[in-house]
């Protein structure tokens, strides 16, 4: 079996952001960058289905710039087989279309049977590269899995809905799957998998072999929000803090008395 | 400007979603038809035209089954936008047709300036204006941006269909159980959150909610950790509060959850990072760490 599995290098959502110079995007000198983490549950995910089927091979593919290689390198290490690292400095700038269309023209000609991604990034979150790329791979696509099991040509699958209810669903590959968080429980990389990782084939391909699209949505300008709401801030040591919400918590509400 | 609004049917009635819809289409002054799968006896509260197709047809949503009937329409109906609530309904379709249709799409809109759609990202710690360069464009609509608007009833024009697709099957529903705690009834809810760290500090919070003499509940990150089971989730895929108090620990306030408890009466936050999206809700917000913080806080009220 042939699984591609699509990952994202995004920043720490806890980090301080800045808007770049071109006023477009997050500034994204000083940030820390990791693996989208629903993707990590999609490498996961991709890996354990190889070790159940023992034929199966698992490609872990990113599009960005140069750092993304460390996101490819930690899916190595997880288990994937395979890297393909797109190399494009201004993937900020394509939208969900342009991404999908990479992937595609990458994925078009080597039979894939499963593909998993991340439901949506944690940066852009736009939830639409899978079931963009399932349109123009022509393959079935179930998005927002939560549950996950392989059997005889066809996946069963739990798709989150709303409210704690949960659909189930069979489909027949090729697939793509979109995974949201809590899916499994991902593994660390123990350190002979680190190192093996790094023998691992790892190839670049440059953006402009697999772009042939423009964007179908233009990007005009990035900005902090206003903070809407004039709460109070308490700030200092916790003793204090303590007392003055005590204190608030008496005089707003009626659950204190 | 025309939009077609695609609504959905849950629980046994017209979700309110659709409303914010209507209102949404309004507010761009946009002339508007509305798109249900629902029973064909569903009323929605509708000043125009809503095409239903019979929800009793089918085992339950086929994407491509849902996706060909809305392609149908958008050859009969001409309309410049398609509009979804982001839901796992919307999310999942309107990628889908925006393909279909070679269309831009804008995910999880939460305002308009000037024709330009407000879309918040990085955990809506920032916000982007876009713009789709397409001569038809779908968006899908953040869950309550935009106050609902209903009047009058439809005029329901059924829409038949008969198509299926055999590489989908669609095999019943799992529903989480319940374990007890039904947070919806608590007048006081204390909720962990990922910044609590590990599984031994969720007690650090029970005691608070103790202290308070409140219900424990948790953000989404604690329970796909296994710290809680999922009957402690607040959220929209968990349970939707509005206690009098609300105190967030270590939450950050991702959007799924501020939608599930943002009605709450008083909401507290006690968080390091003073940007979390939680506070925008916040009437008091505790920068702190809470592992120093919640102790002293729950020693001094069971004094």
């Amino acid at each position: 079996m042939n699984i591609l599995v699509c990952i994202k290098q995004v920043p720490d959502m806890e980090s301080k952001f800045k808007i770049s110079s071109d006023g477009q995007w997050y500034d994204q000198s000083d940030l820390t960058f990791k693996i989208n983490e629903y993707d990590e549950y999609a490498i996961e995910e991709s890996v354990r289905l190889k070790e159940k089927l023992g034929n199966a091979e698992v490609v872990a593919l990113s599009i960005g710039p140069e750092r993304t290689k460390e996101a490819i390198r930690k899916a190595l290490a997880i288990g994937a087989d395979k890297g393909v690292h797109v190399l494009d400095n201004e993937s900020h700038k394509k939208d969900p279309f342009q991404i999908a269309s990479i992937i595609a023209n990458y994925a078009k000609d080597k039979n894939f049977d499963i593909v998993f991604l991340g439901m949506q990034s944690q940066d852009r979150a736009s939830a639409q590269v899978g079931p963009i790329l399932s349109e123009l791979l022509g393959y079935n696509c179930v998005t927002t899995i939560v549950g996950f099991e392989y059997q005889d040509g066809k996946v069963n699958v739990k798709r989150e809905l709303e409210g704690g209810i949960k659909a189930k669903v069979s489909a027949k590959l090729p697939v793509v799957l979109t995974c949201q968080l809590g899916l499994n429980t991902v593994r660390y990389p123990t350190l002979p998998n680190i190192m093996k990782a790094k023998k691992k084939e790892l190839v670049t391909i440059n953006v402009s072999e697999l772009l042939n699209e423009q964007p179908r949505v233009v990007n005009l300008q990035a900005y902090i929000p206003e903070k809407k709401k004039g709460g109070i801030v308490l700030e200092g040591k916790a003793d204090e803090m303590a007392d003055k919400l005590i204190s608030i918590l008496k005089e707003k509400t009626q659950v204190l008395r | 400007m025309k939009a077609l609004l695609v609504g959905e049917y849950k629980n046994g009635h017209i979700d309110e979603s659709f409303y914010e819809l209507v209102s949404f289409a309004n507010s761009i002054g946009a002339s508007s038809v509305g798109f249900i799968v629902a029973p064909l006896d569903a009323k929605p509260e509708y000043d125009g035209k809503v095409y239903i197709a019979d929800i009793n047809k089918s085992k339950d949503y086929n994407p491509k089954v849902h996706k060909d009937l809305i392609l149908k329409l958008v050859e009969k109906e001409n309309p410049d936008v398609v509009i979804f609530s982001h839901s796992s309904y919307g999310w999942d379709l309107a990628p889908r047709l925006a393909a279909a249709l070679k269309a831009g799409q804008v995910s999880e809109v939460i305002g308009v300036d000037n024709g330009e759609y407000i879309v918040p990202f990085c955990n809506a710690k920032l916000r982007r204006k876009v713009k789709p360069n397409t001569p038809k464009a779908v968006l899908t609509l953040q869950s309550g941006a935009f106050a609902p608007l209903k009047n009058n009833t439809a005029q329901i024009e059924p829409l038949d269909y008969t198509e299926e697709d055999a590489n989908l099957e669609f095999q019943g529903y799992e529903v989480s159980e319940k374990t007890g705690v039904d947070l919806t009834k608590a007048e006081v809810i204390v909720s962990a959150g990922r910044g609590v760290g590990k599984k031994e500090n969720i007690e650090i919070v029970r005691s608070l909610a103790k202290a308070l003499k409140g219900e424990l509940g948790a953000s989404r990150p604690v329970v796909d950790a296994g710290w809680l089971d999922g009957s402690y989730q607040v959220g929209t895929t968990g349970q939707t509060v509005a206690p009098k108090l609300y105190v967030a620990c270590g939450i950050s306030g991702a959007i799924q959850h501020l939608a599930g408890m943002k009605k709450s009466n008083f909401i507290v936050a006690i968080n390091k990072d003073k940007d979390a999206p939680i506070a925008e809700v916040a009437d008091v917000f505790v920068v702190a760490d809470l592992l120093e913080f919640i102790p002293v806080l729950t020693s001094k009220l069971t004094k």
